[in-house]
């Protein structure tokens, strides 16, 4: 029998245990439990996996909606979009291991997620991503967003699937813990919806896949920790991806799911075969037997402990139908893939482990899992902070000049950098590729489209938890419905720091509560998540970053709008309240150099009148361009749509009412740009008049700059060389 | 058109080839897998799609190239067979010693995955009778080892043969670095073999073909092809 370490104190503190929680397990088995099982409650109780700072607050999320198929608590959420097709989808966070390792990290994250979604039966038909980087002066950053971005696309590229859209971000409190949130957005049929409990007793669970290997062991109790300036020894502890065997694993799971082989499955994500098998037994009612010898593993003299807790990718556990084990074998076989009959179901509600004849672990199943420590961790809110007004603030460059410097910055260049290394048209559905408020992606050979994006907005949330929750649900929401998509749901990869610290908890408490508040408004339930805590270097923490990852149907795709204008001599339509807030703005910081301020609230029911509008616009066919106002105000947007026209526009004077840096920069939410022909301008006006929806021409399209009255016009060509310039020039080290 | 796409484990633009010739001449193609030794009776075309073949750890098109079906494609294109291989397929051509040269990382060691525009340098070949000669058309690459090298004897060959089909160039028609994406020789995005009925090609025509992937510039190429094993039947 194996060596098996004396349990210590200093064991179990090094397995992430507290020892309170160590209490709680001696309680729960009634003896000291072996090392394997040590390893086994690390790998189940860690925060990582058992959400347990977390669980008490995410039970106040919306998960409901006729349209919702499969809510939060399965490999990813799903939803019917009508023709007996669903979309399933899920976003989930890779961020210490991006950290340390960022080409493996990324790679990792995007086969993870996209494991999830082809899981549940689906064909993955787009990625999306939010990347939060460090400020761009800090000596890592520039390493690792050339890693993340590589592996990323890496990743995706290989196994095939469009990668449509994303953020990218750069601030100081990443410098030390970069965020990695990948989202993957499957096609599947609504009967075809495959999920993780076993049902039947005896019934054979069958290992697929790569072989099992010692990397990432510990991976999840490493993401459930601080990082420290040590924490690049913790590499060992990072995966490795393989993305062609991920290809593989797609088609010969899709394949023998249409055969209909497939009773349960579940993939071997965090905390590998300890989690997966777990889990399809505590779901069904049923225990699991589990034979180790018959793992196939890639190096010889693996102990049962580090099978348990091994996080090499690309693998799957099922129960199939007994009768069609020849025939799925037959199919893994033909594409290369392991394929091992590694234990049975059992009554006993027991998840006994096996090696080398000897019995390594016998715990209760349910109470791995159901049994987690569950935390009310002490939360303080946020104070609120003061409304800054535009008229205190003064403007230290000229309205041109400020244009010019922000659509060259850090914060609001062109991406272009980035999605270029992705795979953005594989598949030949992309309607709207990267560049635009939300991804446009044909369902098949249409009509349908799927529109998708990820949305948060950092600093807001640091402001105010609340307002920033809701701002995040509410800007996706806002840019599906600006391509003329209609919100259907959400998920939600929640990045925090430590949550034993009440004020960090205070951040999470009031950014779900917000998230809530506008998931329940919109009608934009949440139905997958992750979440990510502990985001912290040497005690200091990132901003909050609850991302937001939004899904929208267009029932017909040739009917998305998009931000560019079309035409010379078109009248250009601000929609929406504008107040001039350049409390958190990207001018304020950018500019003024203040990060400060209250952001600017989110009035959940005039986001809806105003979205819903616009909707209809769109769908009449009035709207020519669409774009909404987030970071940089009107001008930013408003200079976007003319570079993507290659079209400038003639603009009013800032209304007297409004100080011009406020009314230009600001950013006041629920608001869009609209640009409408000639012939429809008058309905269109008496239309938004009779629904009291605010809205005011504010110039016409044409030329080849934007010029503002009274001010020096900034040509398109301008803008362009400086929105396209910093992202290269900066990875080349120019910046 | 009986056409024939090659399914090598880690090909991923297998989908996107089969529909894209199914749109363009009406005929479903049929999907090979690699280990078959033969051929579809009446097969008059050979696809190799895109993707990641072997997930292209070791050479790009290397383990591919030496699949089962590959011998079956040899007899075929030695046959006067008409055998089109796009991205990866063009690497695994190369690879299988169907065309010469290789493909190597791109000069600025970047995947790229952009629209660039390609002059069509002949129009008198099965792959190309859908354009002009001199045609500038926009299609997508979407790789990270596109850049067409080969000794300056075979280049020159290929040269002087006007068996380069295809050149990355400017929207109107220039080639030059500027315009060459990815470093390639001679700015190099397609080639045939001597006989000229094996094309290799970087881009994918088979992405652009309707509206709704912004361009149809590519239908030209499949259009072409279709009209030529049309006439030949």
């Amino acid at each position: 029998m194996e060596h098996q370490p004396k349990i210590t104190p200093e064991l179990v503190a090094s397995h992430g245990l507290k020892p309170d929680e160590y209490e709680r397990i001696l309680k729960l088995i009634g003896r000291e439990p072996s090392f394997t099982e040590l390893g086994i409650f690390s790998a189940m109780w860690n925060e990582h996996c058992s959400y347990k700072s977390s669980r008490i607050h995410l039970r106040g999320l919306p998960t409901k909606a006729p349209w919702v198929l499969v809510g939060p608590g399965e490999n990813a959420g799903v939803i019917d979009i009508g023709d007996g097709q669903a979309i399933v989808f899920k976003m989930e966070s890779h961020n210490h291991p991006s950290f340390i390792e960022p080409y493996q990290g990324a790679t990792t994250g995007v086969g993870g997620i996209l494991r999830d979604v082809f899981t549940m039966g689906a064909r993955p038909i787009a990625c999306l991503n939010a990347l939060s980087f460090g400020a761009p002066e800090h000596p890592k950053t520039r390493h690792l967003v050339g890693g993340v971005v590589a592996g990323v696309g890496g990743y995706g590229n290989s196994f095939g699937v469009p990668t449509v859209g994303g953020q990218v971000r750069f601030h100081t409190r990443y410098d030390g813990n970069i965020l990695v949130n990948a989202m993957a957005v499957g096609l599947a049929r609504t009967d075809g919806i495959f999920l993780a409990a076993a049902s039947g007793v005896n019934m054979p669970i069958v290992y697929l896949g790569s072989k099992t290997g010692r990397d990432g062991i510990h991976g999840a109790t490493m993401a459930s920790a601080e990082f420290d300036d040590d924490s690049g020894e913790k590499r060992p502890t990072v995966q490795v991806g393989d993305p062609f065997a991920e290809k593989l694993l797609l088609e010969a799971c899709l394949e023998i799911m249409a055969k209909d082989c497939v009773i349960a499955i579940q993939d071997m994500g965090a905390a590998g075969l300890t989690c997966s098998a777990v889990e399809m037994g505590a779901k069904g009612d049923l225990g699991v037997d589990l034979d180790l010898d018959s793992v196939p593993t890639r190096e010889t003299g693996m102990s049962a402990y580090e099978m348990m807790l091994s996080e090499s990718q690309e693998r799957m556990l099922m129960v199939l139908k007994p009768e069609k084990e020849k025939e799925a074998e037959a199919i893994f076989r033909k594409w290369g893939l392991d394929f091992a009959v590694v234990g049975y179901t059992t009554p006993t509600k027991r998840f006994v482990v096996k090696h080398g004849g000897n019995v390594m672990a016998d715990l209760p199943i349910k109470e791995l899992g159901d049994e987690a420590p569950l935390y009310d961790r002490p939360h303080i809110a946020s104070e609120p902070l003061a409304i800054i007004h535009a008229r205190d603030i003064a403007p230290p460059l000229s309205i041109a000049d400020a244009l010019e410097k922000l659509i060259g910055s850090p914060e609001l260049c062109s991406r272009r950098w980035v999605w270029e290394q992705y795979d953005h048209v594989i598949g030949g559905n992309t309607v709207q590729r990267p560049g635009g408020d939300a991804a446009v992606v044909r369902i098949e050979d249409g009509p349908k489209g799927l529109a998708m994006t990820v949305d948060v907005t950092p600093r807001y949330c640091e402001a105010d938890p609340f307002e920033g929750g809701k701002q995040a649900v509410a800007e996706a929401w806002r840019n599906i419905t600006a391509v003329g998509g209609k919100p259907l749901a959400i998920t939600d990869n929640l990045n925090f720091g430590n949550p034993e610290r009440p004020e960090i908890m205070g951040q999470f408490v009031g950014c779900l509560k917000g998230i809530a508040a506008a998931c329940t408004a919109l009608d934009f339930p949440v139905v997958s998540g992750n979440v990510s805590l502990y985001n912290e270097t040497n005690g200091r923490g990132i901003l909050p970053t609850p991302s937001i990852g939004g899904v929208g149907l267009l029932d017909d795709f040739t009917k998305s709008a998009t931000l560019a204008f079309k035409a010379e001599d078109e009248a250009i339509l601000l929609i929406g309240d504008t107040q001039g807030w350049l409390g958190q703005s990207v001018y304020l910081r950018d500019i003024c150099g203040r990060e400060e301020g209250a952001p600017p609230p989110v009035d959940l029911a005039v986001e809806k009148r105003n979205g819903d509008v616009v909707r209809g616009m769109i769908h009449a066919g009035t709207a020519t361009a669409v774009h909404d106002l987030s970071d940089g105000g009107l001008l930013v947007a408003l200079a976007e749509m003319a570079m993507a026209g290659n079209i400038g526009a003639t603009l009013d004077a800032a209304p007297s009412a409004l100080v011009p840096h406020g009314y230009w920069f600001g950013e006041d939410q629920g608001r869009y740009l609209v640009t409408v022909r000639d012939s429809d301008l008058l309905g269109v006006l008496s239309k938004l008049k009779a629904v009291e929806v605010p809205c005011v021409q504010i110039g016409k399209t044409g030329g080849d700059a934007i010029a503002i009255a009274g001010e020096r016009p900034v040509s398109i060509e301008a803008l362009r060389s400086a929105f396209e310039a910093w992202f290269p020039n900066y990875m080349a080290g120019r910046g | 058109m009986k056409s024939a796409v090659l399914v090598f484990p880690g090909i991923n633009r297998e989908r996107d080839m089969a529909r894209t010739l199914k749109l363009v001449s009406g005929h479903e193609p049929t999907m090979v897998w690699h280990a078959e030794t033969s051929l579809p009776k009446g097969t008059d075309l050979v696809v190799l799609p895109g993707g990641f073949s072997y997930g292209d750890y070791l050479r790009c098109g290397a383990i591919a190239a030496r699949s089962p079906v590959m011998d079956a494609v040899r007899k075929f294109a030695d046959d006067g067979g008409l055998v089109l291989g796009v991205c990866n397929g063009f690497q695994i051509l190369c690879e299988s010693g169907l065309l010469p040269g290789i493909l190597m990382r791109n000069a600025r060691l970047k995947f790229i995955c952009h629209d660039v525009h390609l002059r069509v340098e002949r129009s008198d070949t099965p792959f190309t009778r859908g354009y002009n000669a001199g045609q500038v058309i926009r299609v997508p690459v979407a790789h990270g080892e596109g850049n067409y090298a080969a000794d300056a004897e075979t280049i020159k060959r290929l040269d002087g043969d006007g068996r380069v089909l295809y050149r990355y160039c400017s929207a109107s028609g220039e080639v030059g670095d500027t315009h060459n994406i990815n470093g390639a020789a001679q700015s190099i995005a397609g080639i045939v073999n001597e006989r000229g009925n094996v094309l290799g090609m970087m881009p994918h025509p088979e992405n652009h073909v309707e509206d709704i992937m912004g361009c149809t510039d590519g239908r030209g190429l499949f259009a072409g092809l279709a009209a030529h094993l049309e006439r030949a039947a």
